[in-house]
């Protein structure tokens, strides 16, 4: 189940991350010791068991819809790195 | 007055003392940790940035918060490079409850980035030195709010842990750490690193302090729709044990890695829990330990991969120069996070990727539905479990950086609880080569009362001396 990489390099796609050839080969190493030691979740027959996705039974927690103030658009563009007018600027393409 | 107060030593319920009698007023209170931090945390790096000015209308003890927790116009960087810059518009809840009981913010601490480590090494900004030894990590996650209480540099913090980052710092110098119950205290306001697991929590220096600010913080939050009712706070003031059914799983007590000295003040500490009057028995977690670690580092990092995807350089944090959206995207991401954060996201985006998902994430989660019933079996006959929080005491800056899996292992101990969304205390039971011991209390879902009754007896009976060895003035 070794981690090769093309694989390296799919994940980095999926994940946005524009990794270094220094970062590729040595993430994809990393990568290999971790999940060979994570790997051991699968020995465990558990076919039958339910997952857990959550460590409390809610379910549905709902709330009245009451129409309430939002955000300012001011406080929304407070951080924005570049703006235009009212938006995020972001390249064209 | 505020000359006289010493902050290495005084708790923030003598602080509240101090203030109901009037002999210091809560500026005064400010001001001298101020001091505290000037002197000390050049060597120390406990705090990212602090707050000269409290709120005018502030009247309670000063808190220090992990800068995971975003609080409105200071700077929240979650001790990333990526947020570097970043002014919440809004408090966090946690950061509004402290507001509202009148506590001033003394500053935001130190964190490995995004939460994610266990030595706070991780931070973009620099590690946090331990205030029992400088030449030492403090623990992480929350590294940097435990060398501000131990070091004196604030009576009371707060923290978040994930998989261990309040309990394993608070563990390696020498305080009180609490990790709540799962939904009991809103994340509404908190920089997210793995949603099913994230809980915000108390690092101060006794039980009784950590049990006043937990009343301030837990409660439902319409805010966070996993938070639940809380049952009221109760200060601990029992010093006895009687009735206290102790169950000590095996596997925590005797993993592989526990240094002997761990093993050893541990071990007293039981002892001395049993002479409180407490019923004490060998028990087992026979799949909670074992696979925990694996577990957790699957899941983790998957809830990590999907939360962190909001770092895009759009709007907000750090953005990198491109000329297209994608080019954009990636650079801002690879020149923004940090060596762990990078790990993490490629870890969690491959086990949830096509072909792979059901064989890693689906199957933590079944082994996280075990763990869940292993403990719920051992709360049929226990009150509480204890173990060592960490297998060892703080270990030396830059021994574990270079291997991930040796980090990892840091919090063996801490994870299997946090997978099942349970309570643990952490306090401090003796030395071990002149180095904090810690002991973890853990409970059933919702049982913070009884780990502050235990936690508190067991603190009294101990007499542990939390001011580091090194900064007691010398006796003339």
């Amino acid at each position: 189940m070794a981690i090769e990489r093309e694989d390296v390099l799919h994940v980095a796609r999926l994940a946005r991350l524009a990794l270094t050839d220094e970062e590729v080969e040595r993430l994809g190493r990393e990568l290999n010791a971790i999940l060979e030691a994570v790997g051991k979740v699968s020995e465990l027959d558990l076919d039958d068991v339910e997952p857990t996705s959550h460590p409390l039974a809610l379910v549905n927690v709902w709330a009245e819809d009451e129409p309430r103030p939002c955000l300012p658009l001011e406080d929304a563009l407070a951080n924005a790195p570049e703006r235009a007018g009212d938006f995020f600027r972001v390249p064209g393409s | 007055m505020s000359g006289a107060i010493d902050t290495l030593r005084l708790t923030a319920e003598a602080a509240m003392g101090l203030l109901e009698r009037g002999e210091v007023s809560s500026a005064e209170l400010h001001r001298a940790y101020l001091d505290a931090i000037a002197e000390r945390d050049g060597e120390l790096h406990a705090y990212l940035r602090v707050v000269e000015e409290p709120e005018p209308d502030a009247h309670g003890v000063p808190i220090a918060l992990k800068d995971i927790i975003g609080t409105k116009g200071i700077e929240t960087t979650a001790g990333s490079k990526i947020l570097e810059g970043y002014l919440p518009v809004y408090d966090s809840t946690v950061a509004a409850r402290c507001k509202a009981a009148g506590l001033p913010f003394l500053g935001k601490t130190n964190t490995d980035e995004f939460a994610m480590g266990s030595s706070t090494e991780n931070s973009a900004f620099g590690p946090t030195h331990n205030p029992w030894d400088p030449t030492r990590v403090p623990g992480g996650s929350g590294g940097g709010s435990a060398a501000a209480v131990a070091g004196g540099l604030a009576p009371w913090a707060l923290g978040s842990d994930t998989g261990g980052s309040i309990k394993q710092p608070a563990s390696l110098c020498g305080i009180v750490g609490l990790r709540p119950t799962y939904g009991t205290v809103s994340r509404y306001g908190i920089v997210a690193f793995a949603s099913s697991l994230d809980q915000v929590g108390p690092t101060t220096k006794t039980v009784r302090d950590c049990a006043l600010l937990y009343r301030v913080i837990a409660g439902r939050d319409p805010c966070d729709s996993t938070t639940v009712d809380v049952p009221p706070v109760e200060l601990p003031d029992a010093e006895d044990l009687r009735g206290t059914r102790i169950g000590v799983p095996r596997e925590l007590n005797e993993a592989e890695g526990i240094e002997p000295g761990v093993s050893e003040a541990v071990k007293a500490a039981i002892d001395l829990a049993g002479g409180l009057g407490a019923e004490v028995e060998e028990c087992s977690l026979p799949r909670s330990v074992e696979y925990g670690l694996p577990c957790y580092y699957l899941i983790a990092p998957a809830e990590a991969s999907s939360n962190l995807a909001r770092y895009d350089g759009v709007r907000y944090g750090y953005r990198a120069p491109a000329t297209t959206r994608d080019e954009l995207y990636e650079r801002t991401r690879d020149e923004g996070f940090g060596d762990e954060p990078k790990r993490r996201i490629m870890l969690g985006t491959y086990a949830l990727s096509a072909g792979y998902y059901e064989a890693f994430y689906g199957q933590a989660q079944k082994v996280r539905t075990i763990i869940a019933r292993e403990h719920a079996e051992l709360f049929e006959r226990y009150d509480v479990l204890v173990s060592p929080t960490s297998p060892t005491v703080a270990f030396e800056l830059g021994a574990r950086t270079a291997n991930p899996l040796a980090m990892y292992l840091s919090d063996l101990l801490t994870i299997p609880s946090c997978m099942a969304g349970l309570p643990g205390l952490s306090i401090p039971c003796g030395l071990s080569e002149g180095l904090p011991v810690g002991l973890q209390i853990v409970g059933p879902q919702l049982a913070e009362n009884t780990l502050f009754r235990v936690g508190h007896a067991l603190e009294r009976a101990l007499d542990f001396d939390f001011v580091p060895e090194r900064l007691r003035p010398v006796a003339a």
